[in-house]
């Protein structure tokens, strides 16, 4: 019963999904599910924070290791959820509507934490990826054999091609040879293999997709209820 | 004191001294946001502000966004620091960005999700403080059931019964099973198939051969349909069908090394712009907008 | 060679820092020249007729700002300057002040003589949670998914978007993206199901997947830093003002990357050298 009831659920959903793709009078109910849908994954951001709120608390109280870190992160949620929710800092628009203004409106306190603490975080964050990919050309990527030479070689034409490099050093390449200057190369190789390779994987996905929606929908894969009776 | 502490100290107290020299002593400084009234967009709007040039008259020191600046490039610097080694700043801004983010995609998640979209719904006339364009609207008592699911989602929270949670989280599987269903089979299969089917030998406008159009083409072909043998596993890779897998292998070879010289030109520029940052609006070291001179 | 194989990862993270920091702080720019695929977004942009109704869509957030910020606003620069019609949307909930700032640096700051106004020229829809789920939605009505704005007016009331239906009403759609949900979405929701023209702007790690919808489900391309690069220099072709430096921040940001390249490739050289030295140095059993 605790899993038939929600692959009906999954199954009709999915079903009205699918039939309004070809029964034009179906498309109300496919919006309609899709903004219950919405409201749903808006309340996954809710559930999120939640659950990061009560694991640093619970990391608190039993003062485990890095307690004081636990503390930082949850200051700094229940400061940005107060000032975003309470729209601190949101200049008036509307004298008679004083909360109608948007959250992060520019000169607010959730956009003051959003430009200077949440942008430069989350860039830098991803910005360090540069230092990690380059002490990984150095010490992984080996010429051990055809197909890794391959790869390198590709890598090695893309990485001048897509920069000034790859136009200086094949600059005495001829205009009507110019598909084997490394820019023209480049062009080849992202317009004809990378296109290839990528349709073939993309194929594949989608072939994947569309067997996993399948199960899900008929029932044949409940494994996303969790473990557990049912 | 260890000497590699020494070192670091060292550094610290000259980074301070250029700091202070930057910030005191030239005279510019370093750091600050200068504003000025913006053109109004929407008439009867309030003021709002953009970023101006130290010496245009209207400008005037902001000191929110100018603190903000600095900020941002003590939590940057504190990023960074990870590179050397694990250490207390690292830590800091690690727990700052994880609970800032958190909130904000909740905050997100209330005032654009929730709001319009389940409580507007139910009660417009009394949402209508924060959304004055409910007022007069009636209510669509179909968000009662997005209401009841998501109640049944935030079960989750509660030690036991969690497994209520199970019925939106279908919802949820379904609706994407349903859509992803027909999509990827749509743009992802049969447009693929169809792209594919392109002609062998191409000819131009004026009747005659296009060799190059004609190799393309037939190197394409070759492609998708070797890597595709590759990645069909239910027939032994021997033989014929051996040799064209090996061929789709060295097209997936080709793919993911483009795909990598891709991913390190996507890392150099994002790090290229926290760097612009800290040269450009902390430090002042640099001027590539003309933000604060007519260098350019 | 034993030096080589031991190398602290620290040298190396010094030397990225300096090919990329020197060449910023020396001002270097390199000369680029745009492709077939970003010529293709711009020629279509340019050949829509004044006042177009255009889409733009940031699906990004700060992560990955560097590479598609320049994107964002060179395309926005060129849509304003054919007075095409903009509706502005995110898909990503820390997009939502990114677009703010493009709005604000475009169309209010750069643009302030035209004088565009809001909900006439351009309208912000801002961002709705349910990723695909919302282009899907707008594919069909965007009244049910967007019945106000992102400042809370009803479209009925903006003259701009007052007879707006369905994403059908677009003349071009762009996603500028930077993963999920983004220009793979754009192409399976609206431009394969809706034949509706699509141009992208992608990052570096996500543009290499975009090329098998070329050019059946896309029209064009501009792939990472390098595609912004093009962009702005197609656009400082066709109207001088833009090839002004300040305005190039792709450009701008070739020259690190150039010199980034050339150390990427020589410490993968450098990492064979190691690694074939160890072999021949390894005493033999």
């Amino acid at each position: 019963m605790k899993s038939t009831i929600p692959w009906l659920i999954a199954a009709v959903a999915g079903s009205v999904v699918i039939a309004a793709y070809f029964i034009p009078a179906a498309q109300s109910w496919q919006d309609a599910i899709g903004q219950w849908f919405e409201v749903l994954a808006a309340v996954a951001f809710i559930l999120g924070g939640a659950n990061l709120c009560l694991q640093n608390l619970q990391k608190i109280s039993a003062r485990q290791a890095g307690w004081g870190y636990a503390a930082v992160t949850l200051v700094s949620f229940v400061v940005t959820l107060g000032v975003g929710l309470l729209k601190i800092g949101v200049p008036v628009e509307d004298p008679q509507h004083p909360w109608a203004g948007s959250y992060q409106a520019e000169g607010s306190a959730e956009w003051w934490l959003f430009e200077y603490a949440y942008n430069p975080l989350v860039a830098t964050m991803f910005a360090l990826l540069a230092f990690y990919v380059a002490s990984a050309a150095f010490r992984a990527f080996r010429l051990k054999n055809a197909e890794a030479t391959l790869l390198l070689l590709t890598a090695f034409v893309v990485l001048l091609g897509r920069t000034y490099a790859g136009t200086v050093l094949t600059a005495q390449v001829p205009d009507e040879y110019s598909a084997f200057s490394i820019p023209g190369l480049t062009t080849i190789i992202m317009g004809v293999f990378n296109t290839a390779g990528q349709r073939a994987i993309m194929i594949g996905i989608a072939l994947g997709v569309a067997a996993t929606s399948l199960k899900v929908l008929l029932g044949i894969n409940r494994s996303y209820l969790g473990s557990g009776d049912g | 004191m260890n000497r590699e502490k020494r070192i670091w100290g060292i550094l610290f107290v000259l980074a301070g001294c250029f700091l202070l020299y930057r910030a005191m002593l030239t005279r510019d400084g370093m750091g600050k946001v200068y504003l000025k009234p913006a053109a109004a967009a929407v008439a009867d709007a309030p003021p709002s502000y953009v970023r101006a040039r130290p010496d245009d008259p209207q400008a005037a020191l902001s000191l929110p966004r100018t603190l903000g600046i600095w900020f941002a490039a003590f939590l940057t610097l504190s990023i960074f620091s990870f590179l050397y080694k694990d250490n207390p700043f690292y830590r800091f801004a690690e727990a700052v960005m994880v609970g800032v983010s958190a909130a904000y995609l909740m905050v997100a998640g209330f005032w654009d999700g929730i709001v319009p979209k389940l409580l507007g719904r139910l009660a417009p006339a009394q949402m209508s403080w924060a959304s004055p364009s409910l007022e007069n609207q009636s209510p669509d008592w179909w968000g009662l059931v997005p209401l009841v699911m998501s109640a049944m989602l935030l079960a989750r929270l509660l030690p036991r019964g969690g497994w209520i949670a199970r019925w939106p989280l279908a919802f949820i599987v379904g609706t994407y099973a349903g859509i992803r269903l027909i999509s990827f089979l749509d743009a992802d299969f049969v447009s693929q198939i169809r792209n594919t089917i392109v002609p062998l030998v191409v000819m131009n406008q004026a009747g005659q051969l296009d060799l190059w159009g004609s190799v393309r083409n037939v190197l394409m072909i070759v492609g998708v349909l070797s890597s595709l043998a590759y990645f069909y596993f239910s027939l032994d890779h021997k033989g014929a069908y051996g040799v064209v897998a090996r061929v789709g292998v060295w097209y997936l070879m080709i793919t993911f090394g483009a795909s990598f010289a891709f991913t390190v030109m996507g890392r150099i520029a994002l790090f290229a712009s926290r760097l612009e940052f800290l040269f450009d609006d902390w430090l002042w070291l640099i001027d590539p907008l003309g933000k604060r001179s007519d260098l350019l | 060679m034993g030096w080589l194989r031991r190398l602290d990862r620290r040298w190396i993270f010094l030397s990225m820092l300096l090919a990329v920091a020197i060449p910023q702080l020396t001002q270097a720019r390199v000369p680029e020249k745009p492709t077939p695929l970003v010529m293709a977004v711009f020629d279509k942009i340019e050949s829509l007729p004044d006042g177009s109704l255009v889409l733009i869509s940031f699906d990004y957030g700060p992560s990955a700002q560097g590479e598609l910020a320049p994107m964002a606003t060179a395309l926005m620069r060129h849509c304003c300057l054919k007075r095409h019609k903009l509706v502005l949307m995110t898909l990503w909930p820390d997009g939502k002040p990114l677009v703010e700032r493009a709005i604000n640096q475009v169309l209010v700051d750069e643009f302030a003589d035209f004088g565009f106004k809001y909900g006439v020229d351009y309208v912000n829809l801002g961002y709705k949670p349910g990723k695909e789920v919302v282009i899907k939605t707008i594919a069909n009505s965007f009244r049910t998914e967007f019945p106000t704005d992102d400042g809370d007016r009803k479209l009925d009331d903006l003259p701009l978007t007052a007879d707006l239906t369905s994403l059908a009403d677009m003349d071009l759609l762009v996603s500028i993206s930077a993963g999920f949900p983004g220009l793979k979405e754009w192409v399976q929701y609206a431009s394969s199901p809706l034949k509706i023209p699509l141009a992208v702007g992608a990052t570096a790690v996500q543009a290499p997947q975009a090329y098998p919808y070329i050019p059946g489900q896309l029209l064009g391309i501009l792939a990472a830093i390098k595609g912004a690069a093009e962009y702005e220099v197609a656009l400082g072709e066709v109207y001088p003002k833009y090839s002004e430096p300040k305005m190039q921040d792709g450009v701008r940001r070739m020259a690190p990357q150039l010199w980034a390249h050339l150390l990427i490739i020589g410490l993968i050289v450098l990492g064979n050298i190691a690694a074939f030295s160890e072999r021949f140095e390894r005493p033999r059993p």
